[in-house]
C-alpha cells in the first residue's frame, strides 16, 4: 500500500476503476483544503485496474454509503506517516437516507420526513428492496 | 404478557401464531360472554386515511364486542390529514390516546411508517396494493370454521389473479399447510404472477392453470372468487367477453361438491349473481361475520389479553 502524500488522513483503496471520480463528488472532497489526489487506472493485482483517493486529513466517512458505492473497497487511515488502520467494506445490511424509493405509491414518496430505509436481500445479486413497500431498488 | 406487536403483513405471524388466533376466533364465537368485557377500558383507534366501511365498521364491532371503546375518521377529507397533516404526526398524537390502532392508508408501507412512531401496537387494515393481512386471516378462519381444517384442500381461485393481492396472500398462507392443491382459473391477461406460481412450486403444492371454471367445479373444495376490474382492459369489449367467463351462477353450480364452499372478499360487483346467495355452499357473508372474530382474537393478541382460565 502505497501511502506517500499523506500523514495524517487516508487513503480509499481498491476503487473500481472509473468511480474515483464518483465517490470524489460524493464525499464532497472538493470542498477540503487540505491535498487531495484522485489516482485513476492504477494497476491491481485482484481487479485489473483501480483507482485510488488519498486525503491529507482525516476526515469522518460513512462506510455505508461506500460500502453500497463500491464494496470492494478497502480505506486505509494514515497517522503520523504511518498506516494505522484498514478496513475492508462491504455492502451494508441496512441502508438509511442512502437511495431514495421510486414507488410512486410507497408513502416515502409522500411523507417527507420519514427515512428512507432499504434492506440487503441478496449479496451476490446487490438487490436491496424498500423496507415500507418491498419494491426492490434499480439504479436506472 | 408479550410485548406488543405490530401485524403489518401476515408473515408477522407464525403458523403457530395464526392457529392460536383462529383457536381464540372459535373460543370467541362460541362463547361469547366470556369476552364481553374483557377489553373494558381500553380503546382502539380506526384511523382510516382511505375509506373502507366494511372494514371499518368490522374493527369497531369487533372492538365494542370486547367491551372496549373506538374512535376515529373514516376517511382523510374528515381529519387533519386532508390539510397535509403526516401519518408520523398523527400517529404520534393518537398514540398518546389509545392502547391499539387499525389504520388504513392508501399508500404502500404506511403502517410501518406509524410503527415507528409510537410504542402502540399498529394493525395494518390495508396498506393500497400492498398487504392485508385481516383479510387472509378472515379466510383462514372462514375456511376452517366451515371444513374443519386447513390440510389437504383443493382451492379454485378464480377472476383476477395478477393484481388481486388477496389471492396471492391466500395462497402463501395456506402453502404453510399439509397436502392443499391449487387450481387457478383466469384469463389469459390477469393470469397468476410467475413468483406466486414458485411459492407453490417450492413447497411442492400442485397447482394448475384452467380457462373455465366449469372443468374443474367437481373437484373443488374451496371456490374463492374475486373481481375482475374493467381498469385493467384495453377495450369494452375483451371486458364484457371475460366477464361472463368469470361469473358464478347457480347453473355453474351444478356439478360442484355439496360441501363445496364459495368465498369472497367483498364487495362483490356481479362477480357472483344474487341466485347463488341462497345456496347453502354461498359463505360470503359467513366470512364477513368471520371477519370480525379473527379481528377480536387478534386485539386480544396484541393487548396481551387473554380470557380467564
Ligand atoms: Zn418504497
Amino acid at each position: 500500500m502505497n501511502i506517500d502524500g499523506v500523514n495524517n488522513g487516508i487513503v480509499i483503496d481498491h476503487i473500481e476503476a472509473g468511480k474515483g471520480i464518483r465517490i470524489y463528488e460524493q464525499l464532497q472532497l472538493n470542498k477540503l483544503d487540505c491535498s487531495v489526489a484522485i489516482i485513476q487506472n492504477v494497476a491491481s493485482e485482484k481487479y485489473g485496474k483501480k483507482d485510488i483517493i488519498k486525503v491529507d486529513q482525516d476526515i469522518p466517512l460513512d462506510f455505508d454509503v461506500l460500502g453500497y458505492m463500491d464494496p470492494h473497497i478497502t480505506v486505509n487511515h494514515v497517522k503520523d506517516g504511518k498506516l494505522a488502520s484498514k478496513v475492508h467494506l462491504e455492502l451494508p445490511e441496512t441502508l438509511t437516507n442512502v437511495i431514495r424509493c421510486k414507488n410512486p405509491r410507497c408513502i416515502t414518496s409522500v411523507e417527507q420526513e420519514i427515512k428512507h430505509i432499504f434492506k440487503l436481500v441478496d449479496r451476490e445479486k446487490k438487490i436491496y428492496r424498500c423496507a415500507y413497500c418491498d419494491v426492490e431498488h434499480k439504479e436506472y | 404478557m408479550e410485548a406488543p406487536r405490530n401485524i403489518i403483513n401476515i408473515t408477522d405471524l407464525s403458523t403457530e401464531e395464526i392457529d392460536e388466533l383462529i383457536g381464540v376466533a372459535q373460543d370467541i364465537m362460541a362463547n361469547p360472554a366470556d369476552y364481553q368485557d374483557i377489553c373494558h377500558g381500553k380503546q382502539l383507534a380506526t384511523l382510516f386515511f382511505e375509506p373502507s366501511t366494511r372494514t371499518r365498521l368490522s374493527f369497531e364491532s369487533a372492538m365494542l364486542s370486547l367491551g372496549g371503546a373506538t374512535l376515529g375518521f373514516s376517511e382523510a377529507q374528515s381529519s387533519s390529514a386532508s390539510k397535509g397533516e403526516s401519518v408520523s404526526d398523527t400517529i404520534r398524537v393518537v398514540g398518546n390516546y389509545v392502547d391499539i390502532i387499525a389504520m388504513r392508508h392508501p399508500k404502500e408501507g404506511a403502517p410501518i411508517a406509524a410503527a415507528m412512531k409510537t410504542v402502540v401496537p399498529i394493525i395494518n387494515a390495508g396498506d393500497g396494493g400492498h398487504f392485508h393481512p385481516t383479510q387472509t386471516l378472515t379466510d383462514l378462519l372462514t375456511i376452517k370454521r366451515q371444513k374443519g381444517t386447513l390440510e389437504g384442500l383443493t382451492i379454485g381461485l378464480c377472476g383476477d389473479l395478477k393484481f388481486g393481492r388477496t389471492v396471492h396472500s391466500l395462497v402463501a398462507a395456506m402453502l404453510r399447510y399439509k397436502g392443499v392443491k391449487f387450481v387457478l382459473i383466469s384469463p389469459d391477461e390477469l393470469k397468476m404472477p410467475d413468483y406466486v406460481k414458485e411459492e407453490m412450486d417450492e413447497a411442492g403444492a400442485p397447482w394448475k392453470e384452467v380457462a373455465h371454471m366449469e372443468d374443474v367445479m367437481p373437484e373443488l373444495d374451496i371456490l374463492y372468487m374475486t373481481r375482475i376490474q374493467k381498469e385493467r382492459f384495453f377495450n369494452e369489449e375483451d371486458y364484457l367477453r371475460l366477464k361472463g367467463t368469470f361469473i358464478l351462477n347457480r347453473a355453474k353450480l351444478k356439478t360442484a361438491k355439496e360441501d363445496m364452499i364459495i368465498l369472497h372478499p367483498l364487495p362483490r360487483v356481479d362477480e357472483i349473481s344474487v341466485d347463488v346467495d341462497d345456496d347453502p355452499r354461498a359463505m360470503y357473508f359467513t366470512q364477513a361475520l368471520c371477519g370480525k372474530y379473527i379481528r377480536m382474537a387478534l386485539i386480544l393478541k396484541l393487548l396481551g389479553i387473554r380470557k380467564e382460565a
